[in-house]
């Protein structure tokens, strides 16, 4: 894989993608243009929040995901189980009942994605009196940290280099299974995903020469299975759920917001949903904001209970969780999974490799030319309307401008300078209609009363 | 390459403005992250002191390969003894100021540490003028 490649697990259907310009002006980093009608994500500008995905009216932006009967391959097969799955479920719905029908669906193991937050907890504090620029930063949220490399470099070292959960609980359950005998070639670790982020950063960990799973599956897909089972199975057979809570309440709540702040020392504090962040951090690069020791940053709006690929309305599920928490703590269900060896596997193993800033935002790498070409960004910018309409297909009439000067773009993109030019007679008006099908792809502007909001949408 | 950035007095709201979008403009010209944030910390504090004490300010930058220039001219009520207010801890911030976090007296040695040449010229009851250089790495 080339330095400048990395996986992302948003694609675009170009079969439903009718370049409607939605997710290009909900993208955070700017990371998507619309060429001949469809919308194009640049790799190394999206950080994969998902953002796109959710503003897509069509559903034309999806997730790639791993087939679910590759799980079969394996003799023993992992569910590594975020806990937002179980926030999905109503109260009514013991855990243990959805872990049986997870078993049902072939998964020899399910175990949960924060097992190992304790022990996570444990080396975040050890950091907290360590020389490393301070606020620090977790590394949980893969967009965050992919966030920061592309769009704040300067505070790639405030990043607390400590594997997030689902990496150092996946890691931790091979083990064992080897360490009882089992062999290499018959474990599969598979990951059930709340979002687009997660798989990218498994498939192409940030900071890591390898994955430590084996695939991936999208948590609708399997919420959806275990939801139509539950709710189609024949209730007189449910049987006495056991007793043995299936996580910590601290590990219930973790993943979402102030799951990590509030176990962290000094002033922390939890962002959620990116604008929030990158607005937060353009003050935390300024030193506006100082004399805060911890930040716990995720780019979805209530963390992973907003996560792109959750079912259920996101505050229904941080309210079950934390409900779930409670009852745990009300019964004293002390959760004590891992030995003391366990821990010391699971703390040797947690180190995150170096998270190098790479940022998209320079217009060349010799300051020179940069400057060029920044001077060139300013004299279009005399020339575009300002209006920010999109219809040139790139979000803004900056970008555009950034664009025409990389090269991506055209100044006659512009519909409104295209009307300029009319006037003047430097373009044919034939010539204009040409440069928008380039961009909106062809007949795009002919009548059409099958599309989203016209008489016969749905026909 | 020139830029210009209105400053309003006593707006705190919107003090960082100008500092930010430097920010931006430095980061598309591929300047080291670490430069980028001295200067950003100089001129933050340099637009806060516009804020605090004067009634309105302008912000100049001008940059090539070689430096970073940023002078803030302001009108306000200038200062009187500026060794003084060279002095950490030093502070004239109202007590309006101070509540909102800001006129700790650490406003121009901050900025005097993170650039790599300060001139500052004042007239009392007039204004003052912070001249601010910030050499770039060859």
């Amino acid at each position: 894989m080339s330095e400048q490649q990395f996986y992302h697990a948003l694609k675009v259907d170009e079969d439903k993608c009718y370049g409607c310009t939605h997710c290009m002006n909900v993208c955070p980093t700017d990371a998507i243009r619309i060429r001949e009608g469809i919308a194009r994500i640049r790799k190394d500008w999206c950080v994969d929040c998902g953002e796109c995905m959710k503003a897509c009216p069509v559903d034309a932006i999806y997730v790639e995901q791993d087939d679910f009967e590759r799980i079969f391959d394996f003799k023993h097969r992992v569910a590594v189980l975020p806990s937002v799955f179980i926030g999905q479920f109503s109260k009514q719905i013991q855990e243990s009942e959805i872990i049986d029908v997870l078993h049902n669906l072939g998964f020899t193991h399910v175990v949960p994605a924060e097992a190992t937050v304790d022990t996570i907890n444990e080396a975040m504090l050890d950091e907290y009196t360590s020389d490393r620029d301070k606020p620090l930063i977790s590394s949980f949220c893969p967009s965050i940290v992919r966030l920061i490399q592309v769009k704040f470099p300067g505070l790639v070292n405030n990043i607390i280099p400590i594997k997030p959960p689902i990496d150092s609980t996946a890691i931790y359950y091979r083990q064992m299974l080897l360490d009882e005998g089992n062999k290499a070639e018959e474990i599969g670790i598979f990951y059930v995903t709340p979002c687009a982020s997660k798989i990218a950063t498994v498939k192409d960990p940030v900071g890591e020469s390898e994955s430590f799973v084996d695939g991936v599956i999208n948590m609708d897909f399997l919420y959806n299975k275990v939801y139509h089972i539950l709710n189609n199975r024949n209730q007189e057979a449910t049987k006495e759920s056991k007793a043995v809570p299936y996580v910590t309440p601290k590990g219930l709540r973790w993943s979402l917001t102030e799951g990590e702040s509030s176990h962290m020392e000094g002033r922390c504090l939890a962002i959620d949903e990116i604008h929030n962040v990158i607005k937060f951090l353009n003050k935390v690069e300024n030193d506006e904001i100082i004399n805060v020791d911890f930040l716990e940053l995720r780019a979805c709006d209530q963390s992973c209970a907003g996560g792109v690929l959750l079912s259920e309305n996101r505050f229904l599920t941080v309210e079950r969780l934390k409900k779930r928490a409670e009852r745990i703590e009300q019964n004293n269900g002390e959760v004590n999974f891992f030995s003391f060896d366990q821990k010391e596997y699971i703390k040797q193993n947690l180190e995150l490799g170096k998270i190098e800033p790479r940022s998209m935002m320079s217009l060349d790498n010799d300051m020179a030319t940069a400057i060029k070409k920044m001077e060139r960004v300013r004299s279009i910018m005399c020339y575009l309307p300002g209006i920010d309409c999109g219809a040139c297909g790139s979000p803004s009439c900056e970008s555009l401008a950034r664009d025409i000067v990389l090269k991506d773009g055209h100044i006659s993109n512009c519909v409104f300078m295209q009307r300029m030019m009319e006037k003047t007679k430097k373009l044919d008006p034939m010539h204009s209609i040409r440069i928008i099908e380039k961009t909106w792809g062809k007949d795009r502007l002919d009548k059409d009363c099958y599309k989203k909001g016209a008489k016969n949408e749905g026909i | 390459m020139e830029f210009n950035y209105e400053v309003e007095g006593g707006n705190f709201a919107k003090a960082g403005n100008a500092a930010s979008s430097v920010k931006k403009v430095l980061k598309q010209l591929n300047v080291d992250p670490k430069v980028i944030k001295r200067v950003v910390v100089a001129l933050y504090e340099g637009e806060v002191n516009v804020v605090a004490h004067a009634y309105k300010g302008n912000i100049m930058v001008d940059i090539d390969t070689e430096r970073i220039f940023i002078k803030i001219s302001d009108e306000g009520p200038g200062i009187p003894d500026i060794d003084l207010a060279m002095t950490v801890g030093y502070s004239t911030a109202s007590a309006m100021v101070r509540e909102m976090g800001f006129g700790a007296g650490m406003g121009l040695p901050n900025m005097k540490r993170n650039a790599d040449s300060l001139n500052l010229t004042s007239k009392v009851g007039k204004g003052t003028v912070v001249e601010l250089t910030t050499n770039l790495p060859k």
